[in-house]
């Protein structure tokens, strides 16, 4: 489970590829971000199945829009943090509101560019997208995820966000023990004494926070809420009724993300103590994208200590 | 029909519209009356002569595109699609009431229409992926983007424009409607845009000027536009906001204004007097 994979885009671009070998009506539309997105080879290889706009992702989502509404399997790709926020209005005018059939790949979400600083973050994009009506967004947590969503994605009937970060992520699937339903979470660990809820690249630290856990004797559920909306109630519901507490963990800001997601379920339902883990309010530390984990405590030692202090926490108000 | 009997005929429908649409403003209380007025005649022009478009077969492949990117322009739009039979009367009266399906900016569950908008300087985008679209498919459809002039202030239209000519797209017809005008003040004195002709051929546009309220000159610029020459075309249709209605002419009030008991009267008055005018001179 340790071992290292490829980035969850190049998993996306090696299945897009082969798709598009087989199905000529998937065109990639990108912003001279090809390299980005790592679909070098796609353009190489099927060079009338790419549209280039450009630095210009505002006009490379209008375009893609008009291309699906003649016909096509559109996917428009490049930097998750300029797509969801310059071109914002694109994707809720020409997309979102006029109910195109456009799949939005957003790479390198997340903190996923470092140090390159707040331009690249991309922490608000949950957040935004999922307000508007008709989209839905997912976030795969690890290679094998996201080539299993590519391979739906083609023929799926509906407006489509997919959040990817851009490093190499640690496998959690293997090719024949996986399974993915957009709108229906994954338990990976099945636990009494509370929940951990991650998406994206987080799950991976939430499990390892988990085998943690456990060696203090604390039974900790695990899901890997792969997709952001349509969310999955039921599992979140399930989970406060039978552990009593959730931890959510997210590659976001800690506003209308994951966190709002679940404590919006929680709250109406069946209200528990909810802790929300993820970037806090402010402009994200110059580091590696490890050390940012670390930093803001979403990297498995962190989500393993906000879980014994919230545990601590809530054992001390019941006294 | 003899030539000047079709443009007759054309300024006939044009002008039953321009009623329609002012009626439609006067009863729901809401409308850019000013834009829809300067609009009219570029959106007549094209819906009746023009475009390969059919109420009928409204999903058929290879139909022309038509994208109202100035999208406030949408009662005289609606005006034309129930003339062409896209929307019904009784569909149309519904304009400004509760739960109507016909908003104040194009929605695309209005039959006829492509795609939902109103926020500016979307529609050229759009149609540039509709016109690469065409050409993916190899169909000879055309599309068609009516832009307003103080529009071309949204920065995303020379994104669109520079795609445009790079990739060749003949099929694609952007057209200004150039009524000189936008909500504060004249287009020169909020952000100029001139010289226009140059700037536009400059992006590598087919550029033509034409009268916009004037239907025979609009019909032959339209008819000779070259859809071979490997280059987008962009007209430049010169307007007047208000067209058609003596005192709403190149009056910025009006660019949302909605008439008075009085003033519909008069407008009406007005038009009603042109369309007798125009009855009265068709031969047959």
């Amino acid at each position: 489970m340790s071992q290292f994979h490829i980035p969850c885009r190049q998993s996306f671009t090696d299945t897009i590829l082969e798709l598009a070998k087989k199905d000529k009506e998937i065109i990639i539309v990108t912003s001279d971000a090809a390299g980005t997105v790592t679909l070098n080879k796609f353009a190489k290889e099927l060079p009338s199945q790419i549209i280039d706009v450009g630095i210009a992702e505002q006009n490379a989502i209008g375009v893609a829009a008009g291309i699906a509404s003649v016909g096509k399997k559109v996917f428009v790709c490049g930097p998750a943090c300029f797509y969801t926020s310059r071109s914002l209005e694109q994707i809720k005018v020409d997309i979102a509101y006029s109910g195109i059939n456009v799949k939005i790949i957003g790479v390198n979400a997340g903190v996923s560019y470092g140090a390159f600083g707040a331009t690249h973050h991309c922490l608000h994009d949950i957040a935004t997208l999922r307000t508007f009506p008709g989209i839905q967004i997912i976030s795969p947590s690890d290679a094998i995820q996201a080539k299993k969503i590519t391979e739906i994605l083609p023929d799926h009937k509906n407006p489509v966000y997919v959040r990817m970060g851009r490093n190499s992520v640690p496998k959690i699937y293997s090719e024949n023990n996986i399974s993915f339903e957009i709108g229906k979470a994954n338990t990976l660990i099945e636990g009494t004494d509370i929940t951990i809820i991650g998406t994206g690249e987080t799950v991976y630290h939430c499990l390892q926070a988990a085998n943690l856990l456990k060696k203090e004797g604390i039974s900790a559920r695990v899901i890997d809420m792969h997709t952001l909306k349509p969310s999955d109630e039921q599992a979140v519901l399930k989970a406060a009724r039978e552990t009593g507490k959730i931890v959510t963990v997210e590659e976001h800001s800690v506003y209308g993300g994951l966190g709002a997601i679940v404590s919006e379920i929680v709250v109406q339902n069946y209200p528990v103590p909810t802790r929300i883990l993820g970037i806090p309010d402010e402009n994200v530390i110059n580091a590696k994208p490890s050390e940012i984990f670390a930093y803001y405590k979403i990297d498995a030692q962190g989500i393993y200590q906000e879980v014994l202090d919230f545990l601590q926490n809530i054992s001390n108000s019941e006294k | 029909m003899n030539e000047l009997d079709v443009l007759k005929q054309l300024e006939l429908k044009t002008e039953r519209a321009r009623l329609r649409l002012l009626d439609v403003i006067y009863n729901s209380k809401t409308g850019h009356t000013g834009g829809d007025l300067s609009s009219l005649n570029i959106l007549a022009t094209l819906y009746f002569n023009i475009l390969n478009v059919n109420p009928k077969n409204k999903e058929k492949k290879d139909r022309d595109r038509f994208i109202l990117s100035k999208g406030h322009s949408i009662e005289a739009l609606y005006s034309i699609l129930e003339a062409c039979g896209f929307i019904s009367s009784e569909q149309l009266n519904t304009y400004g009431s509760f739960n109507t399906l016909l908003t104040g900016h194009p929605s695309h569950k209005v039959p006829g229409i492509e795609i939902s908008g109103g926020s500016l300087g979307h529609g050229l985008s759009i149609g540039v992926g509709m016109a690469i679209g065409g050409k993916l498919y190899k169909l000879k459809f055309r599309t068609f983007v009516l832009m307003g002039d103080g529009e071309l202030g949204e920065g995303s239209i020379y994104e669109a424009a520079m795609a445009a000519s790079h990739y060749k797209l003949d099929h694609l017809v952007a057209i200004v409607d150039r009524n000189g005008l936008q909500i504060s003040n004249s287009t020169e004195k909020v952000m100029g845009l001139e010289p226009l002709k140059d700037r536009w051929e400059s992006l590598g546009w087919d550029v033509k000027e034409s009268n916009g309220d004037n239907t025979s000159e609009l019909l032959k610029t339209l008819k000779s536009i070259d859809y071979e020459n490997h280059k987008p075309t962009l007209i430049i249709a010169k307007t007047t906001k208000g067209y058609g209605v003596s005192f709403m002419e190149n009056q910025l009030s009006w660019h949302h204004g909605v008439p008075t008991e009085a003033q519909y009267i008069q407008a009406k008055k007005e038009i009603s007097e042109k369309i007798q005018k125009l009855e009265n001179t068709i031969t047959q």
